[in-house]
């Protein structure tokens, strides 16, 4: 349980922590400009288990909190269980014990399917492959990303897409720096440039979740660093969650304010970036 | 130099020169070869049958030259191919357009529907594993003789061949993007406008073009039967022993066939 600090000491700037406000102007603030309240819960799992249908034990007993506004690493080595264990925090998979709660919807193994669909209207997605329609254009591959918020189904071409939609296109483009792009065949794209397109057609659903597997797994070093900037700027600059697995120990330790590492099917560390070292990370690959 | 074995390997033999045979496959071989022999001896035409029927054929491409060129007949012909192309053209529009639900009801891992995806893949089996001329006939037969018959005979042809090619693309269509759109909570309407569509478009453009050529050589041949077209021209000619007339309307015949697969090649290529 977070304690709550009773006298004006300076407080290192925690992830997830902001100054509590009871919202009460009679009360007002418990403790004046200092009192650290924990942010909103984004995803929360205790005693948390995957195995698969073969028996294979994926992850067993996790228990893990994610507040609003992190940008949370999920690091491990090949085969660890990551994207499986991401996947069951927003339902995608169903978990074999254990309790989720993921943007206020509580579930046991998976949502139902009205939670399902409220989840969804919530997360952005980016996948490691990216997974634009190669043959449509950028434009429409970025209004694409409505689709399954309400009123959507004209989202799946930008010529039969509303114009405020193709205007917030094209705004997400421009903050991906691939507007002069958006008439071009997404299959003509560089790979960074189809992973900038994935990361805009993600933030136009304007999401407080985003949730990333391997997003430069595929890119050369140098694109996946610019890709993994540009995940972390955005998600602090429009407030929104992140959530990334990666196995690359730099881009954890670069551009998350948290990590999580999963080894042996279990937590092995869940610290604040700051707080982990090179030798912390490599024991999670290799020792 | 040629390397000689070493005395202390053990001598290793190269595999046998042809694949080995089950006693079923050699079975199965038999049966077919004889089933074949005795097939040729009913069914294929002998020598001297051959040789007797070539001075009729040589007199029979005699009566039909020169083919017949009379304005008046040319004319009545004219519109015999119009018609014959238009009920190629009216057929394949409407086979495709009902082919694309059909084909995504009937595809695995695509189809709404789940297990019960096997009574569309029948129908569309139904459909072309009849011949046409026997559709022509039941068409013919319900809705009386001319065009209507067949337009409705390359409907049905169109969806046994489109069908069947649709469904089979849309199940090799790239899965990540629908997963992707799946991921985030489209529908699956929405998938297949959206993904499965755009990405199995050269494959859809070339089958219906393929389609479409099918579709001109069977109207051809639908007028035999009393279903509108070229082809009835043609069987009258014969019925009225008009082999000049009957020669114009094979040239034709070979003409628009030859120009529609020759434009056909070139929109295929285009769409490649």
């Amino acid at each position: 349980m977070e304690r709550v600090p009773t006298e004006h000491v300076p407080v290192p700037p925690l992830a997830g922590l902001r100054p509590a406000d009871t919202g009460n102007p009679e009360i007002g603030p418990l403790v004046k400009s200092v009192a650290p309240v924990l942010a909103p819960q984004i995803i929360g799992a205790r005693g948390l288990a995957k195995t698969y249908p073969n028996g294979q034990a994926v992850f067993a007993g996790i228990d893990l909190d994610i507040r609003a506004d992190q940008r949370v690493a999920l690091i491990g080595s090949n085969g660890a269980g990551k994207s499986t264990l991401l996947k069951c925090l927003i339902g995608l998979l169903p978990s074999t014990h254990g309790e989720i709660t993921t943007l206020g919807e509580r579930f046991m193994a998976a949502p139902s399917a009205a939670q399902l669909t409220r989840l969804r209207r919530q997360i952005g997605f980016v996948f490691q492959n990216h997974g634009l329609v190669g043959r449509q254009s950028v434009l429409t591959n970025v209004i694409q990303g409505k689709l399954g918020l309400p009123g959507s189904w004209r989202a799946w071409h930008h010529a039969l897409a509303r114009q405020e939609w193709r205007e917030e296109a094209m705004a997400v483009l421009a903050e991906v720096r691939l507007a002069d792009k958006a008439g071009a065949r997404a299959d003509q794209l560089s790979g960074g440039q189809a992973q900038r397109v994935a990361i805009a057609r993600a933030l136009i659903r304007r999401p407080r979740l985003l949730i990333a597997d391997e997003p430069a797994a595929s890119l050369d070093p140098a694109v996946g660093r610019d890709i993994m900037r540009i995940f972390s700027e955005l998600a602090r600059d429009h407030g929104i969650t992140l959530v990334y697995t990666t196995h690359d120990m730099q881009h954890a330790l670069d551009y998350s304010d948290r990590i999580v590492a999963l080894k042996d099917g279990k937590v092995h560390f869940d610290r604040p970036t700051v707080r982990v070292s090179l030798r912390d990370m490599d024991g999670v690959f290799h020792g | 130099m040629v390397s000689t074995p070493s005395p202390t390997l053990p001598r290793t033999l190269p595999p046998s020169r042809l694949p080995a045979i089950s006693p079923l496959s050699f079975t199965v071989l038999v049966v077919v070869g004889a089933l074949f022999l005795v097939s040729m001896g009913q069914v294929a035409p002998s020598p001297e049958k051959l040789a007797n029927g070539m001075p009729r054929m040589a007199e029979l491409v005699g009566r039909m030259l020169p083919p017949n060129t009379d304005p008046g007949f040319l004319q009545r012909m004219g519109w015999r191919i119009l018609e014959t192309l238009q009920i190629a053209l009216v057929g394949t529009v409407f086979g495709v357009i009902i082919s694309l639900p059909m084909g995504w009801l009937a595809a695995r891992g695509i189809s709404p529907l789940g297990a019960f995806r096997h009574f569309p893949r029948a129908l569309i089996s139904l459909f072309r594993t009849v011949p046409d001329l026997v559709w022509a006939l039941l068409f013919v037969s319900t809705l009386g003789l001319g065009a209507v018959a067949g337009t409705m005979t390359i409907v049905v042809d169109t969806i046994g061949f489109c069908g069947r090619f649709f469904a089979e693309a849309m199940e090799e269509a790239d899965k990540k993007p629908q997963e992707a759109l799946h991921a985030i909570g489209a529908n699956r309407v929405t998938v297949l406008c959206g993904a499965i569509l755009p990405d199995v478009m050269p494959t859809l453009i070339n089958s219906s073009l393929f389609a479409l050529e099918k579709a001109v050589r069977a109207s051809v041949v639908l007028g035999l039967v009393g279903a509108g077209g070229i082809g009835q021209e043609l069987k009258v000619a014969f019925d009225l022993f008009q082999y000049r007339n009957a020669s114009a309307i094979i040239l034709a015949i070979f003409i628009i066939v030859l120009a529609m697969e020759f434009l056909t090649d070139r929109l295929r290529a285009k769409f490649q």
